[in-house]
């Protein structure tokens, strides 16, 4: 018995429908499913980019400049405001499930989801107001 | 009985989507729209490096990159499965998103310790 019992999780021979790959165009809740999802894919497009920008902090000016001047490309505008509106997109999707995720009781009484989700949105505001304070008098 | 790592995956996902949602609307249309249209005025080389010079900007700016990127590794990864039928491609996509996210925020690491 050296070997350990392996098992496997893609059974190809049994029977199994096939989905279509696009099986999500159909429906509105979807496509509201498959849109959330694919939320990540500009959170992290965005991480990168903020990492990006950090780099040329490292190089120098002439790339702190030249990283500036991307951004003013029709491209770079085009894909950050696709990618603004995803985010948001995300914010609004996260903020309204975190009730479902955090259910907190005091004693017997549920702290009721709309509290938690107004917590979640005037979290929201304060981060955004701080930010844009750090930036705005930078 | 082997232990799985998912719940670890999984809180690495809650937080970076938890941070992400509260930081990079705003942090986003500053950066990336506001300033480059004129909006507002676009920090100085000098400016910007004492903005982030910080050690806990530093900080904040390490958890937001790699909690972002860790959060995109574990939920494209769901994605791939659910929207694409990928189930079969599992240990690549796995190397593909986990990996990425980890080389990614060590990445991150090394930018933010040479500013």
């Amino acid at each position: 018995m050296s070997d350990p019992t392996r098992y496997r999780k893609y059974h190809p021979k049994l029977y199994r429908t096939r989905m279509p790959i696009f099986w999500w165009v159909r429906k509105r809740a979807h496509i509201h499913f498959i849109t959330r999802e694919l939320t990540s894919v500009f959170v992290a497009f965005y991480a990168i980019e903020l990492l990006f920008l950090l780099r040329t902090l490292t190089l120098g000016p002439e790339a702190y400049d030249a990283f500036l001047a991307w951004l003013q490309t029709p491209l770079a505008l085009g894909l950050n405001t696709i990618a603004f509106l995803m985010i948001v997109f995300h914010s609004i999707t996260w903020f309204n499930l975190a009730p479902k995720a955090l259910v907190i009781r005091v004693g017997e009484v549920r702290i009721p989801p709309v509290a938690i989700a107004g917590l979640n949105y005037a979290g929201w505001a304060v981060f955004s107001a701080a930010l844009a304070w750090f930036i705005l008098t930078a | 009985m082997k232990v799985s790592n998912e719940p670890l995956w999984w809180a690495f996902f809650g937080a970076g989507g938890a941070l992400s949602a509260l930081c990079v609307p705003a942090l986003l249309f500053l950066v990336a729209l506001a300033m480059p249209l004129g909006w507002i005025e676009t920090p100085s080389y000098e400016a910007a490096r004492a903005l982030v010079h910080h050690p806990l900007a530093r900080l904040f700016l390490f958890a937001l990159i790699s909690l972002s990127l860790l959060h995109w590794g574990h939920r494209f990864r769901y994605t791939l499965y659910d929207g694409l039928q990928l189930k079969h491609l599992e240990s690549l996509i796995v190397l593909f998103c986990y990996g990425g996210a980890i080389l990614g925020s060590v990445f991150t690491a090394f930018v933010l310790w040479q500013l």
